[in-house]
């Protein structure tokens, strides 16, 4: 257990003394959420109702959730990238413990998503944002979106060793994450979609999140989102983590 | 590591790839302290072989073990005594020299001052102690193959595996890693070396086993193989390509093969040893051959290789790069 704890550290800092290396990432990784809330701030904004709460306040959030479930793609491609080059290998040959790799890799996707997390609540702030919420209960909102980041890391750890390419595991995570973001309530009120869609939002784990998030750190009643939150999150990983941990174990070098 | 049990014994060890049988039941010995080049084509199972011995790969049928440890079910105390190098430099390309070293290091359970220790220890070995701070990215391949070979040799591991170390390297580089290589041997390390370069084997291998269709078909020294084919090679280069018969002819008693033609040369295997020369520059100009050049060598692993399989060891491409070294 110790070697586990210290292999894992020791895989989180390569992964972030890597990232300023390689800033392409963490480029489009934060430049492109940007673009995507002054799209809908100011492009669609204005078509979209949310009775009660100003659009920016309401769409902060979702792009927040949208953005850290992303951020496994630096997991993903990055994982690839290692099976590819034969670090994988390197790492399996070593008597290190087995699921530090990964562990270490997701770890690491912690701090990212932190960053992205801190550019656009200052980029929201700057159009108009603000919590309306005891502090604690914006760190809980922190909390409960760094859990499900962490949690989508997992999958994206999943993906990036199966995928043959890192293109293949950039679609393959594009094409599961894209729906779940867009038919959620991240940018419009699920009320307003088609009933299908609408059933599909309510249940999307994405937009329990979100609502946890919007309760969180809106003041708005809560329901049972928070707790729901961290139980898909949970969820998620207990399913993932050992699926990932279990292709690592078995895997060969393409 | 001066006993009689050898450093890593495999027997009949099988694996396939679907249809493709890429091992096909090896049977070798390696004894401790000695360098063993596994001498193949391209797919012969080279590198099959080596990630079942590092534990990265499970056979399908057979054992093998490492320092008396079995790869499958002590698999954790083989990787703390092995050394891998592969065929592709597997180092972090956004790490410096140093900052791989480290990182080794500590996943062999080092702390950051005895990791960066030894890594500093290392690069200097490796020449690379001028590139430490530099990220990998900016290395040329020779330098990023000495990088992993120094990773591999992080923990001084008694046994490491030398997966194609100099494939696609620059000939200068090339030559370059041999002379690491071999002081590395000096120190005692047990070697299991693959190549499909015949000069690299027979340069750096006190063993040689020769890997084909994913099995070992012959093993011995360098010279041990080439006697197996015989003695030494006559080489005649005609004045005058008409006269090939009238020379063949010439010289067919010298040998109990039919000598063979390529071009304006003419060779012969020859029985005898000593005097061949004069022999034959006696029967050729008794015979009225004009001849160009004339010359008598040992045969080369590229004969043993070709006698063996029937096939030439390597790939018409290597070749070419070959004959730049």
């Amino acid at each position: 257990m110790r070697r586990l704890v210290t292999d894992t550290l020791v895989i989180t800092e390569r992964n972030l003394i890597r990232l300023p290396r390689a800033p392409e990432l963490l480029l489009a990784f934060t430049v492109q959420p940007i673009m995507f809330v002054l799209l809908f701030r100011y492009v669609f904004g204005g078509a979209i109702h949310t009775p009660g709460i100003p659009y920016v306040e309401f769409l902060i959030p979702g792009i927040i959730v949208q953005t850290i479930a992303f951020g496994g793609f630096v997991t993903a491609i990055g994982l690839n990238d290692d099976v590819h080059k034969g670090l994988i290998d390197r790492f399996r040959s070593l008597p290190m413990a087995r699921p530090a790799v990964l562990a270490g890799r997701t770890a690491a996707d912690i701090v990212t998503n932190a960053i992205a997390m801190t550019i656009l609540i200052v980029t929201g702030v700057i159009i108009g944002f603000s919590f309306h919420a005891p502090a604690l209960h914006v760190i809980g909102g922190v909390l409960a979106l760094l859990l499900f980041g962490y949690a989508f890391s997992w999958v994206f750890a999943f993906v990036g060793l199966v995928a043959s390419t890192p293109e293949s595991a950039n679609s393959i995570g594009f094409i599961a994450i894209f729906p779940l973001t867009f038919i959620s309530s991240a940018f419009v009120l699920p009320a307003t979609m088609p009933a299908p869609l609408h059933w599909f939002a309510d249940v999307n784990p994405f937009s329990k999140v979100i609502n946890a998030t919007r309760a969180l750190w809106l003041g708005l009643p809560a329901g049972n989102n928070v707790w729901l939150a961290v139980v898909w999150s949970i969820a998620i990983i207990a399913v993932f983590a050992p699926l990932a941990v279990a292709r690592y174990r078995r895997q060969a070098a393409t | 590591m001066h006993d009689e049990q050898p450093a890593i014994t495999v027997r009949g060890v099988e694996r396939s790839f679907g249809e493709v049988r890429a091992l096909a039941g090896v049977d070798l010995d390696i004894s401790p302290g000695i360098v063993l080049g596994l001498l193949g084509p391209n797919g012969a199972g080279k590198t099959t072989f080596v990630r079942i011995l590092a534990t990265l790969l499970r056979a399908d049928g057979g054992s093998a073990r490492v320092l008396g440890f079995d790869v499958v079910k002590d698999a954790a105390e083989v990787r703390k005594r092995i050394g891998l190098a592969g065929q592709y430099a597997a180092v972090d390309e956004n790490l410096t020299g140093l900052e791989n070293l480290v990182m080794v290091g500590r996943l062999y359970g080092s702390s950051r001052r005895e990791a960066a220790a030894r890594g500093h220890e290392l690069l200097a070995h490796f020449e690379l102690e001028d590139a430490a701070r530099r990220v990998v990215k900016t290395y040329s391949g020779g330098m990023r193959r000495r990088l992993d070979l120094a990773a591999a040799l992080v923990a001084e591991p008694p046994v490491l595996f030398l997966d194609e170390p100099t494939t696609g390297l620059d000939p200068r580089s090339r030559i370059g890693m041999w002379t690491v290589i071999e002081r590395l041997v000096a120190g005692g390390t047990t070697v299991l070396l693959t190549t499909q370069y015949l000069d690299e084997a027979d340069r750096l291998a006190d063993t040689i086993a020769v890997i084909d269709h994913g099995q070992v078909i012959a093993q011995g020294t360098s010279d041990e193989l080439k006697d197996r084919i015989g003695g030494e090679r006559l080489e005649v280069r005609l004045e005058d390509r008409s006269q090939c018969e009238t020379a063949m002819r010439a010289l067919a008693p010298m040998s109990d093969e039919e000598p063979a033609i390529e071009g304006h040369v003419v060779t012969v295997n020859v029985r005898q040893r000593g005097g061949t020369i004069v022999d034959a520059v006696r029967r050729l100009s008794e015979a009225g051959v004009e001849v160009e050049d004339l010359s008598l060598r040992r045969p080369t692993l590229d004969d043993v290789f070709l006698t063996l399989t029937g096939h030439a060891a390597e790939e018409p491409a290597a070749e070419e790069e070959e004959a730049f070294a």
